[in-house]
């Protein structure tokens, strides 16, 4: 029981805290250089966003999550039990950040998400 | 704008590096959390040897290095790239993880387990034929 309630929070924190991240990027717009100066200006206008602070709160909670779900359970099951957040990833990318998911993405997500339950159950 | 053709091979490189930074936080982390072993949330004093016992651990920092990199490289990333194309396109690591597991950490995995695997791998084939970005850019 507390795997299963420690996995839910890790899975929606973690994906939760993703999409918040996701739309603070997308908010400051496409980094067009890897040049370190280019990089460390957009890291700081990242650092400015109010989303991008929601999403490291959450994330902050998912790696707390992480940590006590590791301390018990293998990291065989642990890693692979998180790629839930693949499909809740893909439901937050369409209805919160407006991406277009076609037949072949979201057959590629089927297929990820059949793979985890295999992953899990074995 | 940048062409198709280059958005998808920075797309690639990145997630790439996403896989191997995310695989190896991991990793540390197992490694770190079976040294401390099991935490236990009975007691405040409970808590503050785990907190100790976690923060002390060089895996464990290790493995906090490698996550700060990976939000570095996620977040550049996502700068142009869907995330629900990237999102899929790191279950690669699926494929590393069991297998540090198995052979470093010395865990079982199971055929069933490994079936599995093969199926993530192949979702992340079909979803790396889609393009990187399907949003319009402000």
């Amino acid at each position: 029981m507390r795997t299963a309630i420690t996995l839910i929070i890790l899975v929606f924190s973690g994906t939760g805290g993703d999409i918040a991240v996701a739309y603070a990027m997308k908010r400051i717009g496409e980094v067009h250089s890897f040049s370190p100066m280019v990089i460390l200006r957009f890291l700081g206008r990242a650092f400015r966003e109010g989303w991008m602070w929601l999403g490291i709160a959450q994330l902050t909670l998912a790696f707390c999550s992480l940590l006590a779900l590791l301390s018990w359970e293998a990291v065989s099951f642990v890693v692979p039990a998180m790629a839930l957040s693949y499909v809740t990833g893909a439901l937050g990318g369409k209805y919160f950040l407006g991406e277009k998911l076609t037949p072949l993405r979201w057959a590629g997500i089927g297929l990820v998400s059949v793979g985890v339950a295999l992953v899990c159950l074995g | 704008m940048k062409s198709s053709k280059t958005h998808t091979l920075r797309t690639s490189i990145l997630v790439v590096l996403l896989i191997i930074l995310n695989s190896a936080g991991n990793f540390f982390f197992g490694l770190g959390m079976k040294r401390i072993g099991e935490v236990h949330a009975g007691s405040v004093a409970a808590l503050k040897f785990a907190f100790v016992a976690v923060f002390s651990s060089g895996w464990i920092w290790l493995g906090i290095i490698s996550m700060l990199l990976f939000l570095g490289a996620l977040m550049i990333v996502l700068s142009w790239a869907d995330f629900s194309y990237v999102l899929p396109a790191t279950a690669a690591m699926y494929a590393v993880v069991p297998l540090l597991g198995h052979f470093v950490l010395g865990e079982s995995v199971t055929a069933l387990r490994w079936t599995g695997v093969a199926l993530i791998c192949a979702g992340v084939l079909f979803v790396a034929q889609t393009p990187p970005s399907t949003t319009e850019k402000s």
